[in-house]
């Protein structure tokens, strides 16, 4: 899965790392956002081991948790990244 | 110290509190988004562009509205944003905002609670990109986002119209929309939905855009399986002329929606079945009073009805609220709000009639789908037990749970509650409300084991 950008691509870019790699997105982007703007899963499913992405968007299903570094679990639907994140993917 | 707590800003949070504060009180009002509007009319992040036009369409100027009001509103209310209340307990809201734990008061509580998609899983539905038709608006409308390049909206509903056509003007690629509601049932209740003129409207409206421009539809047709390996590559539909294979690499997904009841079952108030949902609603009469004493619900927290019901519902509650606080009432006003809100009630009666939840879609579920998408538990393994379970008494969903763990994941039972219940009740051969409802569970959604501040709620 990857996102697609329709439209508000004029805001600042924001650095962060993705699993320790670099990556970028923009400035209001949730975490769910900046890394499907980078990858095509958020989170393995810790049952079956398959891909995740989310799937409501909306803080109710709890299917796209993430780790950041310094801040722990966090859902990433709901969380706007910052500067220089770490996220680490389940 | 304030002693009226409304949780949830959207449109009836806010109605709520303009009557609250008019009426001279100072209400806590609590959201757990960063901002007000709810979801149908959140704001977006700081920074995005796009015009109200744009983001709500025909809802521009209620949007609009509803925000100056809340704008107005801010000095007056002790607002606290980015706050998730997960518990409650007699006169008492249990808080979480940013690892901080805290306690608020009350006298009286409207819960504003708002409302989640309701899904019918089908196999390859955890797959990523597929959202539910809730979230694909979302990641448009507060992300500038489409879910994928080449998008297939599923389920039925105003939603699923409304969303496949914002897509479509935002120059994404609709692969087809797909209403698991005949014509036929549609046409059927057309003369009832006149009654809600300017939504029936609207409804066509969209509908007529997208065949104008040559967006694949399909009524009446039965979702098999989204294919695909790590991603999606295809949905694959039943229709009168056979099977399907419809390309896309991303599926919305959606039958309507239903409330978020949690926070009104923890505050202890009963349930009732009701028919037309095929679900447990909490009890509330005309003025969004329950049985419990200082308990309100209003908005599609308490029951589907909208945004516009959620605004006189709101304003509603908030008089029945004055009025258990023994201060002013304009009975003109609340005559006015009484008369609105039955309007509306004759045409949602229409609505469900139009779209009924196709609870055949759910009790047809391949047993190798995944039921469960917290824990990856399938329907078969629901049936399996089920069918176990059949010689104790009483067998339903809260037995159903502790023997399969069905509704213990993360989400509390939110996605696999309704469809379970129909699994559960077709292999049982009994009522769906004989099978009941998954009870609440405190925290209502999940929050961090080393919270600070955290105490044993009495």
């Amino acid at each position: 899965m990857r996102l697609q950008r329709l439209a508000e691509t004029a805001r600042p870019a924001i650095a962060f790392t993705l699993d320790g790699q670099p990556a970028t997105a923009l400035a209001g982007d949730t975490l769910l956002t900046a890394i499907l703007a980078n990858a095509d899963h958020v989170r393995r499913s810790e049952f079956d081991g398959g891909n995740r992405a989310g799937f409501c968007w909306m803080g109710a299903c709890q299917d796209c948790w993430v780790n950041v570094e310094g801040a722990g679990r966090q859902r990433a639907c709901t969380t706007y990244l910052q500067p220089d994140m770490r996220i680490v993917r389940p | 110290m304030s002693d009226v707590a409304i949780i949830g800003a959207g449109p009836a949070g806010t109605r709520a509190a303009e009557v609250l504060v008019r009426a001279g009180l100072r209400p806590v009002v609590i959201d757990e988004a960063p901002d007000n509007g709810g979801r149908i009319y959140q704001r977006p992040p700081g920074g995005f562009t796009r015009s109200a036009k744009t983001l709500y369409g025909f809802e521009a100027a209620k949007a609009r509205a509803l925000h100056a009001a809340f704008d107005a509103l801010r000095p007056h209310v002790d607002f606290r944003p980015d706050t998730l209340v997960w518990n409650i307990r007699p006169h008492r809201l249990f808080t979480m905002r940013a690892g901080d734990t805290g306690e608020i008061p009350f006298d009286q509580a409207l819960l504003c609670t708002g409302a989640m998609d309701r899904v019918i899983p089908l196999p390859g539905w955890t797959l990523p990109g597929v959202t539910s038709l809730g979230g694909s608006q979302v990641a448009l409308k507060a992300q500038g986002c489409a879910i994928g390049r080449r998008v297939a909206f599923l389920g039925t509903g105003p939603l699923l119209w409304l969303v496949a056509y914002q897509y479509a003007k935002a120059g994404a690629i609709v692969a087809a929309v797909i209403d698991t509601t005949p014509f036929a049932t549609k046409l059927r209740a057309t003369p009832a939905l006149l009654r809600g003129r300017a939504t029936f409207a609207k409804g066509l409206y969209y509908i007529a855009w997208l065949r104008a421009h040559r967006v694949p539809i399909l009524e009446g047709a039965t979702p098999l399986a989204i294919e695909g390996d790590g991603a999606v590559r295809a949905l694959r539909i039943r229709t009168r002329r056979g099977e399907q294979r419809i390309a896309c690499d991303a599926v919305a997904l959606g039958w309507g929606l239903k409330p978020e009841t949690q926070l009104a079952d923890l505050a202890d108030v009963p349930f009732a079945f009701d028919p037309a949902q095929r679900g447990f609603l909490p009890k509330r009469d005309a003025t969004g009073a329950t049985p419990i004493p200082g308990i309100f619900l209003a908005g599609d927290g308490a029951q589907i009805g909208g945004a516009d019901v959620a605004e006189l519902a709101g304003a509603r509650s908030a008089w029945a609220i004055l009025a258990a606080r023994n201060l002013p009432l304009d009975h003109a006003e609340i005559a006015r709000l009484d008369a609105a809100l039955a309007r509306h009630a004759a045409f949602r009666v229409a609505l469900d009639r139009a779209f009924p939840f196709p609870a055949s879609l759910a009790v047809a579920m391949p047993d190798e789908t995944v039921l469960c998408r917290c824990e990856s538990i399938t329907a078969g393994e629901m049936r399996a037990a089920a069918r176990a379970d059949a010689t104790l008494p009483a067998p339903e969903v809260n037995r159903a749970k502790a023997l399969t763990r069905i509704g213990m994941g993360r989400c509390q039972g939110r996605l696999c509650g309704p469809p379970a219940a129909e699994i559960l009740a077709a292999t049982l051969a009994c009522p769906l409300e004989s099978v009941g409802r998954l009870r609440g569970q405190p925290p209502v959604k999940p929050i961090p084991v080393l919270s600070r501040g955290l105490e044993q709620p009495r």
